[in-house]
């Protein structure tokens, strides 16, 4: 299955997170939200001006500016 | 220290987990907030009763996690650490369960007793979402008490178990969670360097030192240090020699297989039974499809708009009542002192002085628990974050964050506002620079204060324009407010955005008493600590525009040109010659006449009297300067008098121009009075309304620039800078206009 990062990810679609290449203050805060490889995540929505994006994981929604997302690549599901 | 039947307990979790509700659930009105010190976070303490044990409770701010990256996180783990709680009840949000579980391994890690409280165990049920307490405190080996903060349900259980669990004074038991084959020996091996020189173990437990060098904790390192150099290195170059192991073998940090294996940990422990989802959960939650229309492309932000400009007439229509009748109450009192004290300095000093600078304290209270409603509802209802996450993208571009709308709009963004409340309301926001930056050019808005003076310079130069002239200058504020935040962000706040990653907590009704603490504390808060600086120094001002007093032999001059007038006056007239003469007297005329050249000679010995106080000689001497801008001495005073509150403005141009205060057709009469003088034209007023928007931010303000920002300096910046700025403006106005020929 493709692994794609955040950013390019449509509206609905779901995947799992494979990579979380961040450090620093934006890794760790990415990884205290939960956001760690084998998570599920849906894309909820965006935000009027397309960014930032909203996702569903672990229960609760979570937005983050596209150019944190560049940070994060997800392995998409078929057909999602 | 702490008494025998006494135990400190600290309250953490995740924020929107319902612990303030938890909190004030328990402690009910018997709280009170105060600040960390030398920070500006809160920290809320109260305390509660328990069959003859009291337990102190201290609500510690929300956080994720542990780590040592913002000002809440660091309190958080100080105060664990440093004043050692007896116990730590952690509240975790049940239908949002393995996140919430991230801090409760940090805490247990850490070693100290924890208590988890089981919250929104009805909202997770509503959700499809099943929890077996038993089964997961069994696991966890903590107690685990399902509550619903809200209702108050298992409070009384939760209050038993923490009273009982204190009252054994465990020892700390750190937990120790395995992070594999490449992180768990290198630990080991650290661990036992760490104990064999009893390295930082007075404060930390050592495998927690180790695991901090691994993550390459900022404020455990420095620590560290300081306090052994040589093995702080050693265990430095043994973190980095893992972490290069790391990159070159997974591509990947010690941090990030550290926070794998905590997820996976917390996995682990919900499996086989601790947490079921029925198929319920996939469904689409209400708060999401609130969000489809609250959040949506086209509808979102007009929605939006509507919502703010709501909270704005909230704020400010509602609060004029209270504001009006504080006001008509502080001038009662005034004109009463009036009339029953002697005239001279001590009246001067109790109406101009006390009762003027008390009442301005007073004045803003009902602005700031209207604000504080407005904001916590928004707050407590989850709508705050929508905001932030739909307008991030235009306010990031200026280097704010999308919160910082609201201080904004409070602060005069849509004109009107005050910025008391605008730079309190910056509280919201949690990251630091973004957050210096929108208090510091919040001031810039056209706050309420301003508005008369406007609409009195625009009265005399611009008859028939002024909604123009209004628009105009909000656009104005906007523009300028947004534009020096960016050159601060570029300059003095300069640094990388702090992360967004914000959660958009669900949808909630918030509880009335829920609301109405918070908005009390705030703003008992204000009357507390700004209320007592801003009287001091009203009465400094009051001194400077006071001091000195006009020399005796001028004193004696407009006495006698009085003494003159009076004695033209029949007898039985002279104590009734300030009230209005009554239209049946025969000499109506004369006396009116008489009276109104007494008047004449009162104006001119004020002027005098201003133009000789310290504030009439600054403004004198600054004219200087001021001719850059076309200001002279009278207006340079007035904005002098504009500092402590930016209404005396008009009422001291009043006295400059010796037209007398007090009446209501001041702002009229000063304002033909103006358009009349040669001096006087439309780029003048222009380049003054400018300045006006500007500058320094009124003495009210400035105290909460510094309350907030934690630091005098920051108030004194607000000070200099604002004001350098309206100065350059309002020169490069009025001499450019000079140059176009504008000035006539």
């Amino acid at each position: 299955m493709p692994i794609i990062l955040l950013r390019q990810m449509s509206v609905g679609q779901k995947g799992t997170v494979a990579k979380v290449t961040a450090q620093g203050e934006l890794g760790r805060r990415i990884r205290d939200m939960g956001l760690v490889p084998g998570t599920p995540l849906q894309i909820q929505g965006r935000a009027p001006l397309k960014d930032p994006v909203a996702i569903r994981l672990r229960d609760f929604t979570l937005t983050l500016r596209n150019n944190e997302a560049d940070y994060v690549s997800v392995e998409v599901d078929k057909g999602a | 220290m702490r008494k025998a039947n006494e135990y400190l307990i600290a309250l953490a979790g995740n924020p929107n987990c319902g612990k303030t509700t938890l909190f004030n659930a328990i402690t009910g009105a018997r709280q009170h907030v105060g600040n960390y010190p030398g920070i500006t976070v809160e920290k809320k303490e109260g305390f509660y009763l328990f069959n003859g044990l009291k337990l102190r409770l201290v609500d510690l701010p929300g956080t994720y996690s542990l780590t040592a990256y913002s000002m809440e996180e660091l309190v958080a783990r100080d105060f664990l650490v440093h004043e050692r709680p007896q116990l730590v009840i952690n509240i975790v949000d049940a239908s949002n369960l393995e996140r919430n579980l991230y801090l409760t391994v940090q805490l247990l890690e850490l070693g100290i007793p924890v208590v988890l409280a089981l919250n929104m165990v009805d909202a997770a049920a509503s959700r499809g979402i099943e929890i077996d307490a038993n089964e997961l405190s069994r696991r966890l080996q903590v107690p685990v008490i399902p509550t619903v903060a809200r209702t108050g349900k298992g409070k009384e259980e939760l209050l038993e178990v923490t009273a009982g669990a204190a009252s054994e004074n465990h020892q700390w038991h750190p937990l120790h969670i395995s992070y594999g084959a490449d992180i768990d020996p290198v630990l080991d091996r650290m661990e036992a360097e760490i104990n064999a020189s009893a390295f930082l173990i007075d404060i930390y437990p050592a495998r927690w030192v180790a695991l901090k060098y691994l993550e390459a904790d900022e404020q455990v390192l420095d620590k560290g240090k300081k306090v052994n150099p040589e093995l702080s290195k050693r265990l430095e170059a043994i973190a980095n020699e893992v972490a290069d192991h790391l990159e070159k073998t997974l591509e990947t940090y010690p941090e990030a297989i550290i926070a794998d294996h905590r997820y996976g940990f917390i996995s682990a422990l919900l499996k086989s039974g601790v947490l079921q989802k029925s198929n319920k959960s996939d469904r689409l939650y209400l708060s999401d499809q609130i969000d489809q229309i609250l959040t949506s492309r086209f509808f979102g932000p007009l929605i939006m708009l509507l919502i703010l400009y709501v909270v704005y007439k909230f704020t400010f229509d509602y609060s004029a009542y209270p504001v009006g009748w504080l006001e008509s109450g502080f001038s009662a009192l005034s004109g009463f002192m009036e009339s029953v004290l002697p005239p001279g300095l001590i009246k001067s000093l109790i109406v101009s002085g006390i009762i003027d600078g008390v009442g301005g304290v007073f004045s803003f209270i009902p602005l700031i628990l209207f604000m504080f409603f407005a904001i916590a509802f928004l707050e407590d209802t989850g709508y705050l974050a929508r905001v932030a996450y739909m307008l991030d993208r235009v306010f990031r571009t200026f280097g704010l964050h999308g919160s910082s709308v609201m201080a904004y709009i409070v602060s005069g963004g849509i004109a009107g506002g005050c910025a008391v409340p605008g730079v309190m309301a910056t509280r919201t926001l949690r990251s630091p620079r973004e957050r210096l930056a929108t208090l510091l050019t919040a001031p810039f808005m056209n706050c309420g204060a301003k508005l008369p003076v406007f609409a009195m310079l625009i009265a005399a130069f611009f008859p028939a324009k002024h909604a123009q002239m209004m628009f105009l200058l909000t656009i104005v504020s906007w523009m300028l407010a947004l534009l020096f935040a960016r050159l601060l962000r570029w300059t003095i706040l300069r640094g990388p955005s702090t992360p967004f990653l914000l959660e958009l907590p669900p949808y909630r009704m918030p509880t009335l008493k829920g609301l109405l603490i918070h908005t009390w504390e705030r703003t008992w808060q204000y009357i507390r600590k700004a209320g007592t600086i801003i009287l001091a120094l009203s009465i400094l001002f009051w001194a400077l525009m006071t001091f000195p007093t006009l020399p005796e032999s001028q004193k004696s001059r407009f006495e006698a040109e009085r003494a003159l007038l009076l004695d033209q006056v029949p007898d039985d007239r002279r104590n009734s010659i300030q009230t209005i003469p009554s239209t049946t007297d025969q000499s109506f005329e004369e006396i009116s006449s008489l009276s109104q050249r007494i008047d004449a000679v009162n104006r001119t010995e004020s002027q005098a009297a201003l133009r000789n106080s310290y504030a009439g000689r600054i403004g004198t001497y600054l004219e200087g300067v001021s001719r850059w801008c076309g200001f002279e001495w009278r207006t340079n005073v007035a904005l002098l008098a504009g500092f402590p509150a930016k209404e005396l403005i008009i009422s001291t141009l009043g006295t400059a121009y010796s037209l007398g205060e007090a009446s209501q057709e001041e702002e009229i009469s000063l304002s033909r009075r103006l358009a009349e003088d040669p001096d006087w034209n439309r780029l003048r007023a222009f380049a003054l309304i400018v300045f006006i928007m500007l500058y320094a931010p009124c003495l009210a303000t400035v105290t909460c620039i510094v309350k907030e920002a934690g630091a005098l300096k920051w108030g004194l910046f607000s000070l200099a800078f604002n004001t350098a700025v309206a100065f350059l403006l309002a020169v490069l106005i009025y001499q450019g206009g000079l140059l176009l020929g504008l000035g006539s």
